[in-house]
Formats: structure tokens, C-alpha cells, sequence
């Protein structure tokens, strides 16, 4: 076991864990942030998509001990108070979610996406979500509400 | 499956009772509303209980809130959102003014597992009833206040107009509603689907803000003081033992705490006891999944030590080449076959399937003085009440179930025997267990779609007509997972896309063969019609290329008149989801309809470059009318694209259409896994594939670019969304993949090199 400090979502803590915990579990368990959520263990499904300094990363297989001092945020860090997010705003829209389980790893992950590309094409969305997936079968309303959230007035 | 039965009883309840149901406090109108239902199918849904007797309830309080209880599990259908808006609706309530609070398990709210597509279908008309009752007794209550008569007083958004421009507010009546006896049940009229202000329009699904936010609680997600993570590891084979363990390195990761074995339940298993094995029970998660790898194990060999799905298939396959149990027969198919002009004789294989929602099975549980109390995401919520009960040896009075939001289901969470796995093992540590299955537990210890063999032989007379159709369907029966004697199909699983063939040929035979269960069989979303409409939905392409005419054109002609087919006089083994044919028939008019609109709406038969290819079918499941056109675009690596999908969808009064849409749009991308993307194989009595890297599922790439949904408007009685969109998809593609290529695909999932 050993001490981490980490910044989540603007906050600092410290932590006791076990040094190859991956980051997902701390999230989880020591923080309460349960927002992200477990699919798969092995960086295969995206649902526990966080952001690492700004960049994607899938928080299962990310040891909490390379993210010391590091920026992270969670889905509960995107929006301005009560003010959402305009991707959380366009999955809302569109009426994204089914289950909605995976919905949280879908967000931050397009969130990162329009970070760096602001007028992502069909194919750049898909390279970027494919890691993501979704068994409910949102795909179509995903692929819409990022463009919505990119350009929101248009069509 | 479930039949309502028309005896809809409306009763005012206790405010003990209602707090005791919903741990809700309230004051003001309360309603009570009993439907009475009966299982007819105990084979496919596992539960024992021939009649319940449910209560759901409406409650307006002073302020004028409304309070609706949601009493059937929300898995990604919305059906948290469409029962309340069906009763909201009648009542004229305004739905920014409801609240609607998820019901425990129990049994005073009838049927609550949620499976078989069948929510709607089976509370529409009860719900209304709810409703308009309660709207009723708030006329009534101004008509007293004003004292005028209850004619000239309509209830209009939250509140009653009088004629003469006046209004009382929902909250203000409240009360006084309360102290009024039921309106006789004749005086209580349901409002005309014109006048529907929420039914059959958009709605949002209540919980969308919450999950987009992160705070949407779904099974993993609650925690109690001082609560424990469990993991166990699990014998490969289902059922069988443990011969030794060793625990050693386990017990000095720190964080565990203790580590024992739960005992195997043998097979079959039944689909409600835990498989056992070595538990490790650890301060947090990481600690408990670290305990698990350090352990030492030597399983147990069991009957199934030898299950090899290769040679299992190849069994049946082999099996379905010869006569076996008649289930259909109609004229003399044989003697057709010997005088056809042209025979088509083909084989459908299809493999194992796994269920993977998204959340794997879970259970926060807590087993405390006397009592149990879950919070877990699961759709049978009084059968996991039940087992619970049982495996501890509680009454059932004791166990309280609370259903969190399903991370998916498909079929998975009908099953309760990780929240009996977490029951037991919080009983054994005194403390609030949660337990976690990794994705690992999941694939390797699913209750598995089955795997089928199916063997088809068609002939063609001299006129080019079909005069002969010999089916034959070769699958372990779901029923086999609880009882050893059961290894033949059941009338239910072949009243799913096989003996309920809709098409006029003169000569029709269905056969069955034994197939033994060796591993858990569970149903997936849509069951047996994903095997049997793959097959049919093929095979009609096949003769339509045989005959040289257009494949639309093909399954109208063979569809016939429009008539109600009496099914009954054709199969004695003919079941109807378990409802009367009476009302919901077979009607070949609905069916002839949605294939002639998707013929219209995806531009059936237009021009389109090599590669490209369109492909139709229709299927009928959970009396549902379904047909769909898939357009395909294969490349020169066989990389397969899906463009466009059309679905023409005949389900009745549609409650909440966007909601439809997304299940459609949903259950195509299922169907594309299903076709494109999944298999489990087994060897040596366990699965072979662990995690998404081999059991693979559609991704973006995968799905459909773009799904129309057209919805065809009537006021029939609603019926089932679910799973009708999976069984016409897969065959629609593999026709399309077939236009595209030149390819038949009679094996799942599709392989182009």
C-alpha cells in the first residue's frame, strides 16, 4: 500500500492504495465518483473513459500510480454547475441513451474528440469512438449528437 | 411469457400500504389498481406462479405533485418512462408535474419480470384504466366543490375546468377526491386517441439528465457502511466442483479478508442457483479481483467434462439430415418433394451466443438480523426476491429487493443467481456485500443462447410453384437448463419463427431432433426466432432466386390472401405469446402490409454500384409485424458496411414512438453483432472466449450508418419492440451480402473468406 495524491475534477486527494490499482477502482471506491463505470477490464470498451490531461484514457488499465500530479476529470467534472456541457446537452437532445451504462465513457470520449477537432468528419468520429462501445445500439444518435455538439445551429 | 387476463380491478389503498410499497410518505389521493395475469409459459420465463396479484398506484398529494410507481424493470427501453406516461395521459396530468418512483419487489403489483416484450402490451389498457379513474374522481370532487353537475367539469392539465371558465388545481381536489367512493367502473370512459396529449407523441426517458451527468444509479453504484467487494472464481464447467484450492498467496494481499468456497449446484443448474466456487472477500476491489489471481484451484470434473460445441455442431448438423419429431404437418410433403421439379436442400448453422450488457451482473446485498436487503439490477425482481429467500432460509417477507437502473439486460438479469451468489456470501461475512463479475466471469459463465442446426428442403413444381417446405430445427431446449429430461424443443421456442411459417404452400412438415443440453442455456433477446427467421428469412430469398422473381414479390405471393390464419388447426403446438388468438390474431393483411411499405420507403430494387446489394425479409415475434430491407457494401477486403436499414414496423398503438425508434435503431446494431461479429465456442465444458477482444461486438464501424423507423399508425392494441426488431435483420443482410457477392451465408457469424 502506499499514499497518492491525486487532482480529480479540480480537487486534490489523498489516497491509500495498493500501487498498480488501476484508476477506475479509486475513482470507485476511495472517491465515490461512480459515474464511471466498470465494462471490461482491459482498455476494450471505453465505458471507464476519463480525461488524463486533457487526453482520453481508460482509467481500468491505468495505474493510479502513473497519475500523480496529473489533471483528471470524470463525467462528474464537465459541466458548469448546473450549466451541462454541450455534449451532455446534444446527448440530450438527440435522446442518446438507452440503458445508459456506457453513456458516461460515450461522452467523455467525444468530449476529447471535439477538443482537439472542433468539425470532426463521419470518419473521424468513428476512429475516435470505436473504442467505445455500446450494446444498446446508440451509435446513430452518438454520431448525430456529436455533430450537433460541434455545430450546434445546424441541421 | 405471461397472458393478461381482462380483469382489471380498481381499489383504493391504504396509505400504510403504499408507504410500505414504495417507501414513499404521502398524503392526499391514493389509487390502487389490480391486474391479474397468468403464466402460461413456465418453461420459457422460469417462474412458478400461476396467478399474481398486482397493485400499482397513482398518489397526488396536496401540492399537486403526482406520484407514479414504475413497477417493471428499466433495462434501455424506456419503460420507466412509457407506463407513467400512459397513466399520466388518461389522468391529464401534466408530466412536468410527475414523479415516478421505481416499485420494490412484490408480489402486489402482478407481473414484474421484465422479458418476453410484453410491458406495454400487458398494462396499456390497465394503466388507462388507473388513470382515467383517478381523473373521474377529480371531476367529481369539483363538480361537488362548485356544486354543479360532474358533466360540465373536465379535467384539462392538472387541473378541472368548469364550463363556465373556472378551474381547480389537481392538488387543490387532491383531498377531497380522496374522501370520494370509486366511481362505478362503467362510468369511468377513457379518453379518445385523438385527445392523447403524451401517448403516441416524443418523449424524453426521465432518467436521460441522470446518466448523461453521471449520477444515474445503476448496480454497482450504491454502497451501504462498512460494505465488502466479493469476486468469486468460477469451475469452467457449469455445475461441477471443486476438488482443492489453496488460498496462501491470496491471504497475503492486503485488503482480503477471507476466502471460502460456495457449494456447485451439480447439473442442470437451474437459472436461479449460483455456480459456486472459491470466494474472495476483500476491503475494496482491487484487492478482491489481486486475491482471486493468487488463488490455487483444481476443479472437479463433471457430466460435461467432454462438451466440444465443434463437434456438438457437427452432431446436430449430421442429426438434422434425418426425420425426426413431427411438430407441423400439413398435406404430404414428401410425396411433393418426389414429384418437385426443382429442389432446394440447404443448412443454417448458428453458434453459442453470450449476452454482455454493457453492466455485468452485480448486487449490492445486505443480510442482517432476520433480514435481506438488495439493491440490484435485475428483470425478474419476485423471482430473485424468491430465490434470495430460499437460499437463506428467510420468508419471503423478509427480503426487500430494490431495482436499480439495468445496464442492459437481453435476457441476462432474468437469471438471479449472482444476487443469490452476493445473499449467501453476505449471510457468511455479517456485512454488505457487493459483488462484482469482471467481463471475464461474464462471458465464461453466461446462461448461453443456444447453438442450432436447421435443415431445409424445398420444392418446386412444374408450374414454378412452391408445393413443397420441409423445416427441420435442431437445438438444446432453454428448459434443459433446469431439468435433465428436457432435450427436445419446446412448443414455445418453435412457435418462434418455425411452425408459425405464415406462407400458402399446399405441403409444410417442421421437425424437431433431441439435443442435449450441456452447458446453461439462456434466452437472448428475441430467443429462438434469431435462428429460425435467419433460416426462413434466407431460404425465401433462395427459392425467390430459384423461381427468378423479384424476393418482395416472392413473400407476397406466398403470403396469400389476406385472412386470419388459424394456427391452431395447423399445429396443435401453435402458441401465441400467451395471448388468445381472439385478440391478437395472425393477420396476413398486417404482415402483407409492412412488406409492401418497406418495399416503398427503402426504394426496394434501385440501382446500385457492384458491391452494393439490398436484402429483404419479414418476421412476426411477440405478435409484432416487422419487415426490413439492409443495404450492404462489401469491399475488396470483405470489409462489410450496412449503409442503410428500413424498418416498416406494424406494433399497434405506438405508446412512445421515440422510444420504438431507438429500440429499432438498437436492435439492428444487435442483430449486426449477432450476424457480423459474436460466437462462443466450448471445449472441455467451458467457453473459450473471455473478454471483447474474442467475443467481439458491433462497434460504430459495424452498425448501420442510418435505420428508418417507419411506424405504421393504427389503434390496434399494443404490442411488443423489444425484440421484434432482431429476427428479420439478420436475414435481411445476409440476402443483402448475397446481392452484393454472390455469396450465400448459411452460417453465423458471417465469414466472407
Amino acid at each position: 500500500m502506499a499514499t497518492y495524491q491525486l487532482t480529480v475534477n479540480g480537487e486534490t486527494h489523498t489516497v491509500e492504495a495498493m500501487e498498480n490499482t488501476p484508476l477506475l477502482w479509486v475513482l470507485r471506491d476511495n472517491l465515490g465518483l461512480t459515474g464511471t463505470k466498470f465494462g471490461c477490464g482491459m482498455a476494450l470498451c471505453g465505458a471507464c473513459t476519463v480525461h488524463l490531461d486533457g487526453n482520453p484514457i481508460r482509467s481500468c488499465s491505468t495505474a493510479i500510480s502513473t497519475v500523480s500530479n496529473k489533471q483528471i476529470t470524470t463525467i462528474e467534472g464537465v459541466a458548469n454547475g448546473e450549466d451541462l456541457h454541450p455534449v451532455q446537452k446534444a446527448w440530450m437532445e438527440e435522446n442518446v441513451p438507452q440503458c445508459g451504462y456506457c453513456q458516461t465513457g460515450q461522452i467523455m470520449a467525444a468530449i476529447a474528440l471535439l477538443e482537439k477537432n472542433p468539425s470532426p468528419t463521419d470518419s473521424d468520429i468513428e476512429g475516435a469512438m470505436s473504442g467505445n462501445i455500446c450494446r444498446c445500439g446508440t451509435y446513430e444518435r452518438i454520431r448525430k449528437a456529436i455533430k450537433k455538439a460541434a455545430n450546434p445551429t445546424a441541421q | 411469457m405471461k397472458t393478461e387476463i381482462n380483469e382489471h380491478k380498481i381499489f383504493k389503498v391504504s396509505r400504510r400500504d403504499f408507504i410500505k410499497a414504495t417507501s414513499l410518505s404521502m398524503s392526499g389521493l391514493l389509487l390502487g389498481l389490480n391486474v391479474r395475469c397468468s403464466d402460461t409459459s413456465k418453461k420459457l420465463t422460469g417462474n412458478p406462479d400461476a396467478v399474481f396479484s398486482p397493485n400499482l398506484f397513482i398518489s397526488i398529494n396536496g401540492s399537486g405533485e403526482v406520484t407514479l410507481v414504475a413497477h417493471r424493470s428499466e433495462m434501455g427501453t424506456g419503460i420507466r418512462t412509457s407506463l407513467p406516461l400512459i397513466m399520466a395521459d388518461e389522468l391529464e396530468a401534466d408530466w412536468s408535474k410527475v414523479k415516478i418512483v421505481q416499485a420494490v419487489a412484490d408480489e402486489k403489483y402482478g407481473d414484474q419480470n421484465t422479458d418476453g416484450s410484453y410491458s406495454v402490451r400487458m398494462f396499456y389498457t390497465p394503466l388507462r384504466k388507473a388513470g382515467a379513474t383517478v381523473r373521474t374522481m377529480l371531476e367529481q370532487a369539483a363538480a361537488n366543490e362548485w356544486g354543479v353537475n360532474v358533466a360540465e367539469c373536465n379535467a384539462k392539465n392538472h387541473e378541472v375546468v368548469h364550463t363556465s371558465g373556472k378551474a381547480l388545481g389537481f392538488g387543490y381536489l387532491a383531498e377531497k377526491a380522496a374522501a370520494l367512493p370509486l366511481p362505478d367502473e362503467k362510468s369511468v370512459v377513457l379518453k379518445s386517441p385523438k385527445d392523447f396529449r403524451y401517448i403516441s407523441k416524443q418523449s424524453s426517458i426521465v432518467d436521460l439528465k441522470d446518466i448523461v451527468t453521471g449520477k444515474a444509479k445503476f448496480g454497482l453504484d450504491n454502497s451501504l457502511p462498512n460494505t465488502k467487494i466479493a469476486v468469486i472464481k468460477r469451475n469452467p464447467e457449469p455445475g461441477a466442483g471443486l476438488k482443492s484450492f489453496t488460498a496462501d498467496e491470496a491471504q497475503k494481499i492486503p485488503g482480503v479478508l477471507k476466502v471460502f468456497t460456495l457449494d456447485a449446484p451439480g447439473f442442470p443448474t437451474n437459472f436461479n442457483k449460483p455456480l459456486g466456487g472459491v470466494v474472495v472477500v476483500a476491503e475494496n476491489t482491487w484487492a478482491a479481483l489481486k486475491g482471486r489471481e493468487a488463488l490455487q484451484v483444481t476443479w472437479a470434473t463433471g457430466i460435461n467434462a467432454d462438451y466440444d460445441s465443434l463437434t456438438y455442431g457437427n452432431d446436430m448438423l449430421k442429426r438434422a439430415q434425418a426425420k425426426g419429431k413431427v411438430r407441423r404437418e400439413n398435406g404430404l410433403v414428401d410425396k411433393a418433394l418426389a414429384s418437385a421439379a426443382k429442389i432446394i436442400e440447404v443448412d443454417y448453422v448458428v453458434p453459442h451466443l453470450a449476452h454482455t450488457a454493457m453492466e455485468t451482473p452485480c448486487a449490492l446485498v445486505h443480510v442482517h438480523d432476520g433480514i435481506c436487503e438488495v439493491w440490484a439490477p435485475v428483470q425478474d425482481q419476485q423471482g430473485t426476491r424468491k430465490s434470495v429467500a430460499a437460499a437463506l432460509g428467510l420468508e419471503v417477507s423478509a427480503v426487500t429487493i430494490n431495482i436499480t437502473l439495468l445496464g442492459g439486460a437481453f435476457g441476462r438479469k432474468s437469471k438471479p443467481d449472482f444476487v443469490v451468489e452476493a445473499a449467501l456470501i453476505s449471510k457468511t461475512m455479517g456485512t454488505p456485500i457487493k459483488i462484482l463479475w469482471t467481463r471475464e466471469d461474464d462471458i465464461q459463465h453466461d446462461f448461453y443462447h443456444f447453438p442450432a442446426a436447421q435443415h431445409l428442403k424445398v420444392g418446386l413444381d412444374k408450374n414454378n410453384k412452391v408445393s413443397a417446405w420441409l423445416h427441420r430445427s435442431v437445438f438444446p431446449t432453454i428448459g434443459g437448463t433446469a431439468n435433465a429430461d428436457a432435450n427436445e424443443p419446446d412448443s414455445a421456442e418453435l412457435s418462434m419463427g418455425m411452425i408459425d411459417f405464415p406462407y400458402t404452400i399446399e405441403n409444410i412438415r417442421c421437425e424437431t431432433q433431441v439435443a442435449k443440453v450441456k452447458t446453461r442455456i439462456g434466452w437472448l433477446r428475441s430467443v429462438a426466432n434469431i435462428h429460425h427467421a435467419f433460416a426462413v428469412g434466407c431460404t425465401l430469398d433462395e427459392i425467390a432466386n430459384a423461381r427468378g422473381i423479384d424476393a418482395a414479390q416472392n413473400l407476397l405471393e406466398l403470403l396469400g390472401n389476406d385472412r386470419h390464419i388459424d394456427f391452431k388447426s395447423l399445429t396443435a403446438e401453435f402458441w401465441n405469446y400467451g395471448v388468445p388468438m381472439e385478440e391478437f390474431p395472425w393477420d396476413t393483411a398486417r404482415f402483407r402490409n409492412v412488406i409492401e411499405t418497406v418495399r416503398d420507403k427503402s426504394n426496394w430494387g434501385k440501382a446500385l454500384p457492384k458491391g452494393s446489394g439490398q436484402g429483404i425479409a419479414a418476421h412476426r415475434s411477440f405478435l409484432t409485424y416487422v419487415a426490413c430491407v439492409v443495404e450492404v457494401t462489401v469491399d475488396e477486403k470483405n470489409k462489410i458496411r450496412i449503409p442503410k436499414v428500413d424498418y416498416v414496423i406494424d406494433c399497434g398503438t405506438a405508446v412512445n414512438p421515440e422510444r420504438i425508434k431507438a429500440q429499432f435503431e438498437g436492435g439492428a446494431a444487435f442483430a449486426a453483432s449477432l450476424a457480423l461479429k459474436s460466437e462462443i465456442t466450448m471445449s472441455n465444458g467451458g467457453v473459450e472466449q473471455s473478454n471483447f477482444h474474442n467475443y467481439q461486438v458491433a462497434r460504430m464501424s459495424d452498425a448501420p450508418y442510418e435505420t428508418a423507423v417507419h411506424i405504421i399508425e393504427n389503434n390496434e392494441r399494443p404490442t411488443g419492440v423489444g425484440e421484434p426488431p432482431v429476427p428479420p435483420f439478420i436475414p435481411a443482410l445476409c440476402n443483402a451480402i448475397f446481392a452484393a457477392t454472390g455469396k450465400r451465408i448459411r452460417q453465423l457469424p458471417v465469414k466472407l473468406v
